[in-house]
């Protein structure tokens, strides 16, 4: 499996790590209520079909990532830079 | 038996192999079977169950039967199939499952208790009493079974893993493949073209075809000549395609060795990971076999390896052959033979229209009803129209029709679709993204069809990759789809064989039909159908066919059972090439690591890295005695100890302080330049990830420290936060654990012995505790800091790393002139829990800020990662809180792990109030010390609980009190 990595190119999957859905960069104010919290922190949807998730290009550049991906087929459909999907 | 005139093998070049310790000869080319069968050798192992004869079924790596052990002793590789395995000189091979020979084998009694035998005998039979079976039926059961057996020791045989990339990726080089490799190479692209045979031609080595008006082989190889003059296509054989993974990644294993003693230390295996923006399957059909009753006596074979022994190797099993099929291959077999001089006994065609003459006996409508010759064919019953009539044959050719070759095509869940006219199930298109099937592997059987299909692919992959295509004439080749009526299995009494390898019967698989395992899936497992190193390949549709036969649901219904990777057996040691001894893990050494296995010190793994366990003195007679002594030279003069393996993360930029404020629970804008301060981290689900100080070195500018363990994690914790939730500001972070060489240097004489090495002299007004400051150190540059964790006055003194080793040569002897030394991890270790300092054995993932007592570092003026969280219900009360433990009893033994009770609970799981995270003999105290979590322990202080250690039967009265035990005001590290 390979990642587009939009600053590195294709890069194989190995050099990469997960951390989990992108809804981890939604961080909640710190009166947002404990509903907030739960979901920020805890609940996750599992769907069939495409989701979005955080990677981490550990082994090269050192970005992080928000890869968009198929959960039933494993089609990579893009990828771009957790800096700019949070900004 | 050899036959004149016929086969490619070399006969001018014999070899020598042994077989069940006798020498036999056959000639470069052979496989083991066909050097076998040439010799006359039809038995070659006996069957999993039931212990069977058995003998060459196939001509290829869909072999059930003829499975064989190589090499010997230490050295020897089970379960190899002699139908894959060329011969040189040398090869050792010894027939499987049989005791004590092949010809007479004891465990063959369980063939005469088949009826008691059958599929779900195992379920059914050693159900009780419950007893028997872990003493009785369990061994039994594990002497009885296996197919051959590993030698026991360690597979020490080089292998390598390998990786490559390419535009088109052919799998197989029969007509089909070869077809599409040429068009592509000729266009350019860069192509790999993957044969699992030792030559390249896939069936036209075994057939008798023309091409071109030439032997199909000799089209072949003019192909071929052409492919190798083309610096764009890379060939590759004895490489068998495993497996289809994501975005076009393909498994391969290449057969480096095994055909020949492999020269000096190279490798017997490769395992290949292709990556191939488009793949061609041009993998070819399996002929199935037909089930009749003992359809498995050696000699009875597929009658496509009946032709491929006669045309490629010149062998055939017998003088006398005999042939049954349903379909027109059969008659090619027939005739085939006849050419070459053989006495065909009879054509045996199930279809009473069939057309077909010969110089042969011919039967339409017709079926064999039995064979005889227990360890070797010589004759068969049959029944036609007519009545029934006996044959002579010492060889059978079955032919049930095609199974085209299209497990890859499944590996990613697609299921194949069923084909009436071929009686077989073909590809599902789309099924591999990428990836197209050709010739028979698509179910297009005859030479010109797969001849069209090969080209047709390769123009839509060129067309997909870009190339323009080029033309080309196809070449003449017969034309004619082979006619099938599908025929699985000859009605009658007696046991009739589907799975050769493990024992399955067209009874057993009705059984299991009946008894409500009518689900493909669940037919597989009650019976066992299509398990073991051939999957079935020869007998799953036949299988699946006869189940839904007998469940009335239509084979499309009952559909197959699911292809996994491999396609065929790959060895754990070709998959972990590379991996094992110095190859398992990275090893990380410090820059002091010569000078402490100088100094004979056992160095113990702490993660990757090797860290001196302790630094052993002549008449020391345990580590417990060095320990007590590194520590004690710390608490009364002076130690140094590498702590270069602590995280150190550079962090700088103008909002590199709020960011510190950001992921740790306290305050770090405030501190000043020049200064250090101990941080929490947490998690963002309240719990604790890691403690460390920082370091601030210039207004922008801070050195945070990680704990060893904890270095990589906090790295992409720190990068996430930046990236995700401070995008946009001005921080940079970078891992400089390597780039600087760090020493602890503690002890009352600590001081001194910087002063030693410094260029300019500190003293405790310029360098107050938890002061830090670039300093030179013997003409460096380098960086020192005021801290301690061993609660004596301490430093760290840090230089680039390459000047570690002389600097830690230097402290050390200095530290020696002083009456101190070096110390190691154990050392390390007693001396924080005398001072109740944590490590990750305390902030194991479970603990929180409260647990620890650290709750009043979370800041109260500012958020932080993990702060929401920590202060939800359950978190900051009636929890487990860290306290001291410290043996008031006779017992004086204390154990991290152990489990605390109160002390006049029975130690039950229910009565469990908490448990021993670190323990040591303390010097300093004179007896043992521990930190423990205990349920609400702080305000348990001076109560005595019982500590119990399950595992080493340990029962120790303690009493609880504060985890700081010695110098609690901390006046000594000031």
């Amino acid at each position: 499996m390979r990642i587009p990595c939009p600053l590195c190119g294709p890069r194989d999957l190995r050099e990469f790590s997960y951390r989990g859905h992108a809804v981890g960069l939604d961080r909640p104010a710190p009166d947002a209520g404990e509903t907030a919290w739960d979901e920020f922190v805890y609940l996750r949807e599992n769907p069939a079909g495409p989701t979005q998730d955080l990677w981490y290009h550990e082994a090269g550049c050192g970005a992080w990532l928000v890869v968009e991906r198929n959960t039933v087929t494993h089609e990579i459909t893009g990828a771009r830079l957790a800096s700019e999907a949070a900004s | 038996m050899r036959v004149a005139g016929r086969g490619i093998v070399d006969r001018s070049t014999p070899v020598g192999f042994s077989f069940d310790g006798k020498e036999f000869t056959g000639f470069a080319g052979d496989t083991l079977a066909s050097a076998l069968l040439a010799s006359g050798q039809r038995l070659i192992g006996r069957s999993f169950k039931y212990h069977r004869p058995r003998g060459v079924l196939t001509a290829g790596s869909e072999e059930p039967n003829a499975l064989v052990t190589t090499g010997r002793d230490t050295d020897r590789t089970p379960n190899v199939r002699a139908t894959v395995q060329e011969i040189y000189d040398g090869l050792e091979a010894q027939s499987q499952n049989a005791w004590p020979s092949l010809g007479f084998d004891a465990l063959a009694v369980n063939d005469l208790l088949s009826p008691f035998l059958g599929a779900g005998f195992y379920y059914k039979t050693f159900m009780w009493p419950v007893k028997f079976w872990e003493k009785l039926y369990e061994p039994l059961i594990r002497r009885a079974a296996g197919l051959g057996a590993l030698s026991g020791a360690p597979d020490l045989a080089p292998r390598e893993k390998a990786y490559a990339f390419c535009d088109l990726l052919v799998i197989g080089s029969g007509p089909a493949g070869l077809a599409a490799a040429l068009l592509a190479g000729r266009a350019g692209a860069d192509v790999i073209l993957a044969e699992e045979d030792s030559v390249f031609g896939g069936r036209l080595n075994g057939e008798a075809l023309q091409i071109d008006g030439q032997p199909g082989r000799d089209w072949a190889a003019a192909v071929l000549a052409e492919l190798q003059s083309l610096p764009n296509v890379r060939l590759m054989r004895r490489t068998t395609v495993t497996g289809a993974y994501d975005q076009g990644t393909y498994a391969a294993l290449e057969r480096v060795n095994l055909h020949r003693t492999p020269p000096g230390d190279a490798p017997i295996e490769c395992f290949w990971r292709i990556v191939a923006k488009r793949a061609i399957l041009a993998a070819g059909a399996q002929e199935r076999m037909i089930a009749f009753r003992n359809n498995d006596r050696p000699g009875i074979m597929q009658a496509s390896a009946v032709r491929s022994y006669l045309h490629r190797f010149g062998a055939v099993a017998g003088a006398r052959v005999a042939v049954f099929g349903n379909n027109d291959d059969a008659h090619r077999t027939a005739h085939d033979l006849a050419a070459a001089g053989l006495t065909v006994t009879a054509l045996i065609d199930t279809r009473p229209d069939a057309v077909v003459e010969g110089p042969f006996p011919i039967f339409r409508g017709a079926e064999v009803i039995n064979t005889a010759g227990r360890t070797g064919l010589h004759g068969l019953s049959l029944r036609h129209a007519g009545g029934k009539a006996d044959i002579e044959a010492d060889c059978l050719a079955v032919s049930g029709g095609w199974n085209p070759n299209l497990a890859l095509t499944c590996h990613h869940n697609g299921r194949p679709v069923w084909d009436e006219k071929i009686a077989a199930f073909v590809p599902r298109p789309g099924s591999v993204p990428g990836l197209e099937a050709a010739g028979a592997a698509l179910g297009v059987f005859s030479t010109r069809g797969a001849l069209d299909s090969g080209a047709n692919c390769a123009k839509t992959a060129l067309q997909a990759l870009g190339f323009k295509c080029p033309s080309w004439e196809p070449p003449e080749a017969e034309e004619a789809e082979p006619g099938i009526t599908a025929h699985w299995a000859v009605p009658g009494p007696g046991r009739a064989w589907l799975d050769m390898q493990n024992d399955v019967t067209v009874k057993d698989v009705k059984r299991a039909a009946q008894e409500g395992f009518s689900s493909v899936e669940h037919m597989k497992r009650y019976t066992t159908q299509g398990m073991a190193t051939d999957q079935g390949k020869t007998s799953n549709v036949s299988a699946l066919a006869i189940l839904a036969d007998t469940t009335g649901n239509g084979i499309p219904a009952t559909g197959t059972t699911t292809y996994r990777p491999p396609f065929t057996p790959v060895s754990i040691g070709a998959m972990g090439a590379g991996g094992w001894g110095m190859g398992f893990a990275p090893q990380r050494f410090t820059t002091s690591h010569a000078a402490s296995v100088d100094r004979d010190a056992p160095m113990v793994e702490v993660g990757l890295w090797y860290r001196p366990s302790y630094f052993p003195r002549t008449g020391e007679s345990s580590w417990r005695e060095s320990c007590d002594r590194e520590v004690t030279m710390v608490r009364e003069t002076v130690g140094v100890c590498d702590v270069s393996t602590l995280g150190k993360i550079d962090i700088q930029g103008k909002d590199a302080a709020e960011f510190l404020d950001f992921v740790y629970t306290n305050t770090f804008s405030t501190l000043p330049v020049g200064k250090c301060r101990y941080g929490l981290m947490l998690r963002e689900d309240g719990f604790v990830m890691d403690d460390g100080t920082s370091a601030r070195l210039g207004p922008e500018h801070f050195v945070m420290t990680t704990t060893t363990a904890a270095a990589g994690p906090v790295m992409k914790h720190l990068e996430f936060v930046r990236q995700a939730f401070r995008p946009g500001k001005d921080i940079r972070l970078i891992s400089v654990t390597e780039h600087w060489a760090q020493f602890s240097v503690a002890g009352p004489k600590s001081r001194e012995l910087v002063n030693a090495v410094l260029d300019k002299p500190i003293d405790d007004d310029g360098f107050p505790f938890m002061a830090c400051g670039a300093v030179s150190v013997a003409g460096t540059p380098g960086r020192l800091f005021r801290i301690s964790f061993s609660g004596e006055r301490a430093y760290e003194i840090a230089v680039p790393a390459r000047y570690g080793d002389s600097l830690y040569r230097l402290l050390v002897a200095q530290a020696e002139a002083l009456g101190g030394g070096p110390y190691g991890m154990e050392a390390l270790n007693v001396l924080r829990i005398e001072k109740g300092f944590i490590t990750h054995a305390e902030i194991d993932g479970r603990t929180t800020a409260f647990d620890l007592g650290l709750q009043g570092m979370i800041s109260k003026k500012k958020d932080c990662i993990g702060k929401t969280l920590s202060a939800r219900p359950g978190l900051m009360e009636d929890r487990e809180e860290m306290v001291g433990l410290k043996p008031v009893g006779g017992v004086m033994q204390l154990t991290a792990g152990a489990h605390l009770f109160a002390a006049t609970d029975k130690p039950l799981r229910q009565n469990v109030q908490g448990h021993v995270t670190s323990a040591c003999h303390s010097p300093t105290l004179g007896h043992p010390l521990a930190l423990a979590f205990l349920r609400n322990g702080r305000a348990r202080h001076g109560e005595t609980v019982k500590m119990v250690d399950h595992l080493r039967k340990i029962e120790t009265l303690c009493e609880v009190t504060h985890p700081v035990f010695f110098d609690p005001e901390g006046g000594r590290a000031r």
